[in-house]
């Protein structure tokens, strides 16, 4: 057969058999890729979306930190199952903040994208100091460690400026009040928390064990406490975005 | 001294130096410390070139005596490399196995902690152990079937040592607490640049290398291993894109977010297993099973079609990491059709691999090194069957999140991409080192310990991941989720304990092999090349 014969060109040229296996390999992520970004029914319009607060993003980076999504998802699937077992589908209109994202593979724990809010936030300290201290059979290694090690949080507006210039609706008001709010969100007393939450609505503050220095763990917390709970939806309308 | 060894000690200085300087400022201790480590890597190397060259009278000739002056200094390293990253691999695996199975193994240490070592155990093994095997066997195959030096003087060392900097800074990186928290793309940006400037060197060693080729076709191993380096680079680039915090920060983000990133990192994730453990593994089959059996590959025309086939749909893949989450249908179902697709092309290599042994299926008998490959072939049709399977919609709503994903994994990983490996570097090691190998009979007890291993291995994920995707969707009568969540964690535990055990043996087997190759590169050098008449044991 004689169409074999023509491939001697790939066979003896090596600059086109780079060019060829190029196209072929870039096609099929272009095609899955690239509409991602333009088409609008990809990503939802939904209310009560807002980026994390400062406290917040320095939690997400310690559970990014501590490598918690590669046993815990934060993606809840459109199965009946598991909406009754951890609440409402996830819509990518949830992680529309994420860099990264952090949905996870696999599910040693279970997912945590609607945990906020299901455990005090003494419950979450002591399960993250030692598991097997509320949930005698879980497999989770412990973070005590957390507790004892002070927050480095001293360059979080720096962290923010280059979220902003990836897309997050930093405004620059947040960014230069980075370290005020940081602070606020770990006493719940103080009248500082009603700026936070002005910037940052539903935020809620969690009392820091110490008064003086700001773990590693009350950024934890204050992450943990906050998933799943920016979209009300109570109010959400699943076919808002049909077309 | 030549211009490519002013250049090479000028560079590594003025690394060194600008490491230093990062140092001084570095925002944390764990990323000065990986900038002492670039700084220290930078003076030695500029140290060696120049020891190097005091030491040398003339430069290595192309041809000696109308034979290729092949270059081996490199191979051998990559190949003791691989050895040694394997062993390690393998055993970080079987530590964080046992901290699944015995959670306070880890005594709430952060820098042993599961969510620490899992990325190491995978990179260590995919990155470290993978990369070497294929670092060494495609710089050997594209010598040889060009029938030319490998092109560089210092360029292949560079390649060789500058990718295990790179697997230094990344595996110290996660135990401090560095990483970008992408699945197979732990390594944070300044790693990441590090192993760009490494991997397009490679490239030109690997092109130039084929530019200098006695032969007018390029082989179809090379074929493989190009699309290998070339789809690596651009899926490394397009899934990292990040941007650092500060150039003295290690911390950077990555500027995909959500969906869309979620996108990226399974294009990403899914072509690492794609063209890392696959194009460029199915380039070792290519040339060392047709090389130890004594028979042409197959069909020509076969590869032809599994080569492009297979990298053309592999790519589209992705998705299928993905089903039933928040990214679009149309995606998914799109990743769904070419996954199934895929297993055409994917059985096509195989059958190519196997029907290589036609007329030469008595050797199996005889060599175990032979079977070691065939065995990693067929573990390889068997995890490319279930890999389409497993990409099926409804099957992946039982299989996703579950260990069913992590069996489906390591019968790839340890079945195909281990044995291919083990079955390369026996053939490799003593061709490279001009040594018979020490002993055939211990590659047969690596071989049958660590496939019971393999076996206990799989069997347990099979049993675990299933059971456990029908425990989180069982209904009581009354119409309610019959288990708490705790409750299908417990019933995991004998599952962890028998998958502990089978990594375990297949740690052993590895031990074995290693000692089998100290013997080997201890033994005197043989006068006459050895790939001439491998040694063959008795039928048994």
């Amino acid at each position: 057969m004689s169409m074999w014969k023509h491939h001697a060109i790939f066979e003896k040229n090596t600059f086109i058999l780079l060019v060829g296996i190029l196209i072929v390999v870039a096609i099929g992520g272009m095609v899955e890729i690239l509409p991602l970004f333009y088409l609008k029914s990809t990503i939802e319009t939904v209310e009560g979306m807002r980026p994390y607060t400062p406290l917040e993003l320095a939690g997400r980076n310690i559970y990014v930190r501590e490598g918690c999504y590669l046993c815990h998802s934060q993606m809840i699937r459109a199965l009946r199952d598991e909406v009754e077992r951890y609440g409402h589908y996830s819509l990518a209109a949830e992680s529309k903040y994420d860099h990264p994202f952090q949905w996870g593979s696999k599910r040693t724990g279970p997912d945590l994208a609607r945990v906020g809010g299901k455990y005090s936030d003494d419950w979450q300290r002591g399960h993250l100091t030692n598991p097997r201290s509320v949930v005698p059979g879980s497999v989770m290694p412990r973070y005590g460690f957390l507790a004892d090690t002070p927050l480095d949080a001293k360059h979080i507006d720096d962290d923010m400026t280059v979220l902003a210039i990836e897309g997050v609706p930093y405004t620059p008001e947040m960014i230069a009040k980075a370290s005020v709010d940081l602070k606020a969100q770990t006493m719940p007393d103080d009248p500082s928390v009603a700026d936070l939450v002005k910037r940052y609505p539903k935020a809620v503050a969690h009392a820091s064990l110490s008064k003086d220095v700001v773990t590693e763990q009350d950024a934890l917390v204050a992450y943990l406490q906050m998933l799943g709970t920016l979209v009300d939806f109570k109010l959400y309308d699943d076919k808002a975005n049909l077309r | 001294m030549a211009l490519g060894e002013m250049i090479g000690i000028v560079l590594s200085l003025v690394g060194a130096f600008l490491a230093l300087f990062i140092a001084s400022r570095a925002y944390t201790a764990a990323y000065e410390f990986h900038m002492f480590v670039f700084a220290l890597a930078g003076f030695g190397s500029a140290f060696f070139i120049f020891k190097r060259h005091s030491s040398m009278t003339e430069v290595a000739p192309q041809e000696i005596n109308g034979k290729p002056n092949y270059n081996y200094g490199p191979i051998k390293f990559a190949s003791l490399a691989a050895v040694f990253w394997g062993i390690a691999g393998f055993l970080v695996g079987l530590i964080v196995a046992l901290e699944l199975a015995f959670p306070d193994l880890s005594m709430g240490l952060e820098w042993i902690n599961f969510g620490r070592l899992r990325p190491l155990h995978t990179s260590a093994v995919i990155f470290a152990f993978g990369g070497n095997v294929l670092l060494a066997t495609s710089m050997y195959v594209v010598q040889r079937t060009c029938r030319a030096r490998l092109a560089g003087d210092l360029s292949p060392w560079f390649v060789i040592l500058g990718y295990n900097l790179f697997i230094v800074i990344a595996g110290t990186g996660y135990l401090l607490g560095i990483t970008q928290g992408k699945e197979y793309a732990e390594p944070e940006w300044y790693s990441d640049l590090w192993l760009t400037i490494v991997w397009v060197c490679y490239l030109l060693v690997f092109m130039a290398t084929l530019w200098k080729r006695k032969e007018p076709h390029i082989y179809v191993a090379n074929w493989f291993t190009l699309a290998f380096i070339v789809t690596i680079a651009m899926l490394h680039l397009g899934n990292n894109a990040s941007i650092p915090v500060s150039i003295f920060s290690p911390k950077s983000y990555i500027v995909w977010s959500g969906v869309q990133d979620a996108m990226f990192q399974w294009w990403y994730g899914h072509n690492a297993v794609g063209f890392f453990l696959t194009a460029g593994f199915l380039a070792i089959m290519y040339y060392f099973v047709p090389k130890r059996a004594e028979r042409p590959v197959y069909s020509y025309r076969l590869s032809i079609i599994h080569f492009w086939a297979l990298i053309f749909m592999y790519i589209w893949a992705g998705p299928h990491h993905l089903h039933y989450t928040a990214l679009p249908d149309w995606a998914q179902t799109l990743g769904m059709t070419f996954s199934i697709m895929l297993w055409m092309p994917s059985w096509g290599g195989m059958i190519n691999g196997l029907l290589t042994l036609s007329g030469a299926w008595d050797k199996l008998r005889t060599d175990p090194v032979l079977r070691m490959l065939v065995v990693s072939v067929a573990f390889y049709g068997m995890s490319t069957f279930e890999g389409p399977l497993m990409s099926i919609k409804v099957v992946n709503s039982l299989s996703h999140y579950t260990d069913w994903t992590i069996g489906h994994v390591h019968s790839g990983a340890l079945g195909w991409v281990g044995y291919v490996s083990f079955g390369a570097l026996y053939c490799l090691i003593p061709w490279v080192y001009n040594r018979k190998l020490y002993s055939l009979k211990l590659v047969n007890w690596h071989f049958w310990i660590s496939t019971i291993g393999i076996v206990l291995y799989i069997t347990a994920m099979w049993v675990s991941g299933i059971l456990q995707g029908l425990m989180w969707r069982a209904y009581t009568s009354s119409g309610f989720l019959e288990y708490s969540f705790i409750e299908t964690v417990e019933a995991m535990h004998p599952f962890y304990v028998i998958r502990a055990l089978g990594g375990g043996l297949f740690l052993v087997g590895a031990l074995i092999m290693a000692y089998n190759f100290y013997k080997t590169i201890a033994s005197p050098e043989l006068v006459e090349a050895p790939e001439a008449n491998p040694a063959l044991a008795p039928a048994e």
